[in-house]
């Protein structure tokens, strides 16, 4: 299993537990875009907290679903984001246009 | 001579793409990276390891090739394919900049690993291959430079 998910009040949110790169998009991206047309959220909320590396696939990933939810009128998110991917996600401009929250301290 | 120096050669599969940062990772640990340090290392491998696979193989079956060296307290890493080249090097590293938009490729790639790596040199010979060349220096430590002094004092006494 590389993602979970949870359905509520049309807020969807998809776990990912899994390192991300080309390999585990390549699995998952058709799974989150099943649940996204079947549920029809008003927001994706990604939650990283499992996440401990990510590169620039999970850029085109996100970009990717981003475009999707945008399609359907709604919004995404991304939170627990750990420093490293967050890194990652301020240089590819995509924290610009997507709300992003990092990771709680624990 | 080289302080160290290993050979990897693996079948161009993205499951491979782990193993790949995983085993580099763990090469360059004897010079004690911060979790930073080891990070950038990481994600510079998995771009270009990812590169071989998706662009000089476009898929089809070939071999990645990593050599690593530690000279000092500097990494080394090449990773080559002999798959089809790249025909604009200089329009290939700039940011966004991607032949594979349709797959959802950011064109990021070369962007991460030049602000990662110290140095990225980028060999590609069209129908040959590419080799990518990187190199970063591991800084040392607060305590490890305080225990050198301290060594040191020691001497002149
Ligand atoms: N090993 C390679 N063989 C052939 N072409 C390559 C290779 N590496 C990179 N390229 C070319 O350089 C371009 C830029 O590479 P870069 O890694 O920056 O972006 P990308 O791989 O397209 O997207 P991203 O890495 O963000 O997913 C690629 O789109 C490809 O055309
Ligand atoms: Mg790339």
């Amino acid at each position: 299993m590389n993602t979970n998910y949870i359905k509520k009040d049309k807020l969807l949110t998809v776990e990912i537990t899994e390192e991300i790169d080309h390999h585990i998009v390549e699995k998952i991206r058709r799974k989150v875009d099943d649940e996204i047309t079947r549920y029809m959220p008003r927001k994706a909320i990604f939650d990283f907290s499992r996440v401990s590396f990510m590169d620039s696939a999970g850029i085109g990933m996100i970009i990717g679903r981003y475009k999707m939810m945008k399609l359907i009128g709604g919004e995404m998110e991304i939170i627990n984001i750990n420093p490293n991917v967050k890194r990652i996600l301020e240089m590819s401009g995509i924290s610009k246009i997507i709300t992003m929250k990092e990771k709680r301290a624990s | 001579m080289y302080d160290n120096e290993m050979k990897l050669e693996f079948l161009s599969k993205s499951s491979n793409e782990a193993f790949a940062r995983i085993t580099v990772a763990a090469f360059v640990s004897v010079l004690d990276p911060t979790i930073e340090e080891l990070a950038d290392i990481k994600t510079a491998v998995s771009e270009a390891v990812t590169n071989c696979i998706i662009h000089g193989y476009e898929d089809a079956e070939g071999i990645v090739k990593i050599k690593a060296r530690i000279i000092k307290n500097t990494v080394e890493i090449e990773i080559s394919d002999t798959g089809k080249g790249i025909e604009n090097v200089e329009l290939a590293r700039k940011p966004l900049y991607t032949t594979k938009a349709n797959l959802e490729r950011s064109g990021m790639g070369f962007t991460i690993m030049e602000s990662f790596m110290d140095e990225v040199d980028i060999d590609s010979v069209l129908g040959l291959g590419t080799k990518i060349t990187m190199r970063k220096k591991i800084k040392k430590h607060l305590v490890d430079i305080e225990k050198e002094e301290i060594a040191s004092l020691g001497g002149v006494c």
